[in-house]
This record gives structure tokens, C-alpha cells and sequence, in this order.
């Protein structure tokens, strides 16, 4: 199981995966919005989507997990 | 005008202040919860909490801050630039209210606002526009037939958009078909109209623009050039005034364009005219900035003139200071360095709290526009933007000199900044001979 986790504290601008979708390496799943900027954060790793823990809007700080892949 | 609301924040809403002191005028500050410690707060004659730290909770409830504005007896309203300062509905509501919005008409705004519309506008003014679609490319399929013709690279453009944001640029049809969706979504999401079209991308171009001044008499002028080719991710690091490597002949050509674009619309207020040059000093409109934009000061260190006077000024219904083109002179050369909290390799944002900010030094002609304190923390809900230093000297190679002393003095600490990089650039081969073009940062972070 692998978390994936906000960089920097901003808004969830998109979420681009829906739970029980296989993504690749290197994947754009969210982007954030902070200060004018869009951070994507990508998959670490392949694998399936166990968990969406924020929706679109949300303010997210560092660390917060933000998705989490299962075998 | 004897009191007025400054419904921005930062260095903006302070300088705007500064000036408002001078001029004998009562201020009131709104702010959001995070701004609360912010040097404009304390420095406004007033201040008001408007909302929790996002924007959209913020500063952009415009009937909030209009509802202050009457409950204090503000007769008008500053909007600083971003927020809520290109926004239409907002500028007719101040107006409504009885209140003087300190800008253009809500007209203006919404016919320079729609990107297609103002191009359309100029085409028909004579004004030269990037070639591109007249009107907005409805389907990917449209959008690939209309760049066929106009040749990659092109860029892809939200309409309602603007500052950097909502465009692409794309090599290649490939490329076009990967980003069409994600740019029309993003248009929608940002703007709230997916409306997108097709401009060429110009390559090897330097971004010029003309500050251009109207009044209610009808009076227009422009205050001249300032170069704005240093840019990251299409927004602003390093801006000067006039801009080196352009012959007086192009020069002329920009400023009749941007009287003629300003006379399109009958502009009034402070305004700007943006202008991709090319290789061959063809000048293209880009668009047309309907605030004061946040690279003003510049213009004002080379003309001596306050540029927020000006649009109370105008505001109040009096005609421009100086209304008589001839007797705008330019006076030596001027740099604005946009100091981000920010890394300066990746320019990935970088808040935090500042714990040391040593912006003063010995050496004269040093303007620095500042928006934080010592211990101000820069939050991740606004812009990066710490400070403005704007340097004047005789000559640009004098500014460059002065500049390069500068920053080898300025110490800040706490997070990080893209000083590093302005010393950088200024030791750039294509910045010191002034023949740089907006690849500069891209070219130079490939390295």
C-alpha cells in the first residue's frame, strides 16, 4: 500500500482517478492549486486506486494523504 | 475622493496607501484571516476582516467589500490589480452604489476581458493582432484545421483568461489534441467560459507593452515602454523601462498602436497595452490590461510620475495631470525585480515565515515596494510575492550596476527566494546587451 501525499499545503484542483482504477508510474492523479501555480502529483508507483481521500476544493496541508494505491 | 477602500492586499495594497497618504485621503484596509499581521493592515487609517484565508471566502466577496465601503463612508474603491480589479460586474456595482471604482468603465473591462472580442476590436482599430482565429475554435477537429493553417507552434487560449493562466503552447497537432480538452476545462473551471481560440506562437519575441492614461475629457496618453520578455511560466520576474534594443521607429509604432487600441474604446483610466515584437520588430497585440499593472513602478521612476495619483485623479473626474503628449519625458532607465518566495531553479512556491528581511541599503535610487514584515508569513493561499525592488540609474547599464550591488546586500531568510537568480540574469550575455527574448529563463534553467 502506498499513500500518496500533498507537497505543499493548497487546493485540490482536480482529482483525475476514480477508486478501483489502475494507474501507471508516474501518473498525474491530483492537481493542486497553490499560490497561482498547478502542482500535479503523480503515482510513485503503478497499482489500483484503494482510496480518494479529498474532493475537488479541498484545502490540503503538507503530508495530508491525498490518495492511497493497492496492489 | 476623501476616503478610500483598498480591496487588495500586500505590497499593493500598501503602496496604494502610501500614496493616499500623501494625498490627504482616509484609507480603509479589508483582509482576510491570514492577512491579518500584514503591514497593510496597520498601516490603513481602517481595517476590516473580510473572511477565512481563500480567496474566493475573501477578497473576492465583492458585495461584502462594497457593503463595508458604504457602512464607512468610502466614496471610492482601489482594486489593486488581480482580484477583483478585471472584474465587470464588480466595477458596475461600485458605480451603482453611488461609489467611484478607481479603474476603467465596467464596459471597457468586459470588452477587453473576452480575448476574441478585443481582438476583434483592434483588427478593426488597424491595430496588428497575432494571427489566429477570429472567433473561438469550437471542436479539437476545428482547432487542428485552424492550425494547420497558421502553422505550430500556435497557443491555445482560454478567452476569459488572462495573467499567465489558461494557456498552452503546442509544437505539434499531437500535442493540440493532448492539451485541447484540459485547456477548455481549465478555461471553464478558472474563468467559468470555455471559450478558447488559436493564436501563432511567435518565436524568438520579446513581450513589450505601453502604459497608456485616458480621463473623461477624452484625453489619452501613453507613458512610454516597458519590457517585460523575463518570464516564468508566462508571468513577470524582471521588468524594465524603455527597453533596451528597439529603434525609436518601432518604438513610435508601439505607442501608436496602443493610443489607437486605447482610443478603440474610448479608455479611461490607467491601462496597458501588450505587444509580442518579433525577430524582425513586427509588432503583434497581445492584449489589453484594464488595472494598473503590478510592474507600474517602473514606468514611474522613468517619468517621475505617481501612477496611483493619476487614477484618483481620473477617479474624480479631473482631467490627466499632464494631458499634452510632449511633456511626458523619460528620464534614465529603470529595473523591477519581483522578489517570489519561491525556488529559484524550479519556481515551485516556497512559503513560510520570513525571519529576516533586510531590504534597505546605501545605495540611492532603490525603491523597494514591500508587502511583508520581519516574522510575516507568506501563506499558500496568495501569490508569492514578497516585495518589488525597482532600481533607477542615469543609464541601463548604471541600473544594472546598482541592482547587482543591491542584492549582493539583501539578506532574507526563513524561506526560500529567486534572488539568486535576478544576480543570474543580470550577468546574462542576451540581458546585458538587451537583446533577450521571453526564452531567457527557460533557456537558462535547460542549463
Amino acid at each position: 500500500m502506498t499513500q500518496l501525499k500533498s507537497t505543499m499545503a493548497g487546493t485540490v484542483f482536480t482529482v483525475n482517478v476514480a477508486v478501483g482504477e489502475e494507474v501507471a508510474a508516474g501518473q498525474v492523479v491530483i492537481v493542486l492549486e497553490s499560490m497561482k501555480m498547478e502542482i500535479p502529483v503523480e503515482a510513485e508507483i503503478a497499482g489500483k486506486v484503494t482510496a480518494i481521500n479529498v474532493n475537488v476544493g479541498d484545502f490540503v496541508n503538507e503530508n495530508d494523504v491525498l490518495v492511497t494505491l493497492g496492489e | 475622493m476623501k476616503k478610500i477602500l483598498i480591496a487588495n492586499r500586500g505590497e499593493i495594497a500598501s503602496r496604494i496607501i502610501h500614496t493616499c497618504k500623501r494625498l490627504g485621503i482616509e484609507t480603509i484596509a479589508v483582509h482576510s484571516e491570514a492577512d491579518e499581521h500584514m503591514p497593510f493592515v496597520t498601516e490603513a487609517d481602517a481595517a476590516f476582516l473580510i473572511g477565512p484565508p481563500p480567496v474566493q471566502q475573501s477578497y473576492l466577496k465583492g458585495e461584502e467589500i462594497l457593503e463595508i465601503a458604504l457602512r464607512e463612508g468610502a466614496d471610492g474603491i482601489h482594486p489593486g490589480y488581480g482580484l477583483l480589479s478585471e472584474n465587470a460586474e464588480f466595477a458596475s456595482r461600485v458605480s451603482e452604489a453611488g461609489l467611484k471604482f478607481i479603474g476603467p468603465d465596467a464596459l471597457t473591462i468586459t470588452e477587453m476581458g473576452d480575448k476574441v472580442g478585443s481582438r476583434s476590436t483592434m483588427k478593426a482599430a488597424s491595430v496588428p493582432v497575432v494571427p489566429g482565429t477570429d472567433d473561438g475554435v469550437e471542436s479539437l477537429e476545428d482547432a487542428i484545421r485552424v492550425a494547420k493553417t497558421i502553422g505550430y507552434p500556435i497557443m491555445l487560449k482560454a478567452s476569459a483568461g488572462g495573467g499567465g493562466v489558461g494557456m498552452v503552447r503546442c509544437e505539434s497537432e499531437q500535442a493540440l489534441s493532448q492539451q485541447f480538452d484540459s485547456v477548455k476545462s481549465r478555461a471553464k473551471m478558472y474563468f467559468g467560459n470555455d471559450l478558447v481560440f488559436i493564436e501563432k506562437y511567435i518565436t524568438n519575441a520579446r513581450h513589450i507593452e505601453v502604459q497608456i492614461f485616458g480621463d473623461d475629457a477624452g484625453n489619452i496618453v501613453h507613458l512610454f515602454e516597458r519590457n517585460c520578455s523575463v518570464q516564468r511560466r508566462n508571468q513577470k520576474v524582471i521588468e524594465e523601462s524603455p527597453s533596451p534594443n528597439l529603434s525609436a521607429e518601432t518604438k513610435n509604432r508601439l505607442y501608436q498602436a496602443a493610443i489607437d487600441a486605447a482610443k478603440a474604446v474610448n479608455y479611461k483610466n490607467a491601462g496597458t497595452v501588450e505587444f509580442i515584437v518579433d525577430e524582425n520588430d513586427e509588432i503583434y497585440f497581445l492584449e489589453m490590461n484594464t488595472r494598473l499593472q503590478v510592474e507600474h513602478p517602473v514606468t514611474e521612476e522613468v517619468t517621475g510620475y505617481d501612477l496611483v495619483e493619476w487614477q484618483i485623479e481620473v477617479a474624480r473626474g479631473n482631467e490627466l495631470p499632464v494631458k499634452n503628449q510632449d511633456d511626458i519625458q523619460l528620464n534614465g532607465h529603470a529595473l523591477e525585480f519581483r522578489v517570489y518566495a519561491e525556488d529559484p531553479k524550479t519556481f515551485m512556491p516556497s512559503p513560510g515565515t520570513i525571519t529576516k528581511l533586510k531590504l534597505q541599503s546605501d545605495i540611492d535610487g532603490i525603491r523597494i515596494d514591500n508587502g511583508y514584515a520581519e516574522n510575516g508569513k507568506v501563506t499558500p493561499f496568495y501569490d508569492p510575492l514578497i516585495s518589488k525592488v525597482i532600481v533607477h540609474g542615469n543609464t541601463r547599464d548604471e541600473a544594472i550596476e546598482k541592482s547587482k550591488r543591491f542584492f549582493e546586500q539583501v539578506e532574507i531568510e526563513g524561506l526560500k527566494t529567486n534572488i539568486s537568480l535576478f544576480t543570474e540574469v543580470l550577468n546574462e550575455e542576451s540581458f546585458k546587451d538587451g537583446t533577450y527574448t521571453t526564452a531567457i529563463l527557460t533557456d537558462w534553467s535547460k542549463k
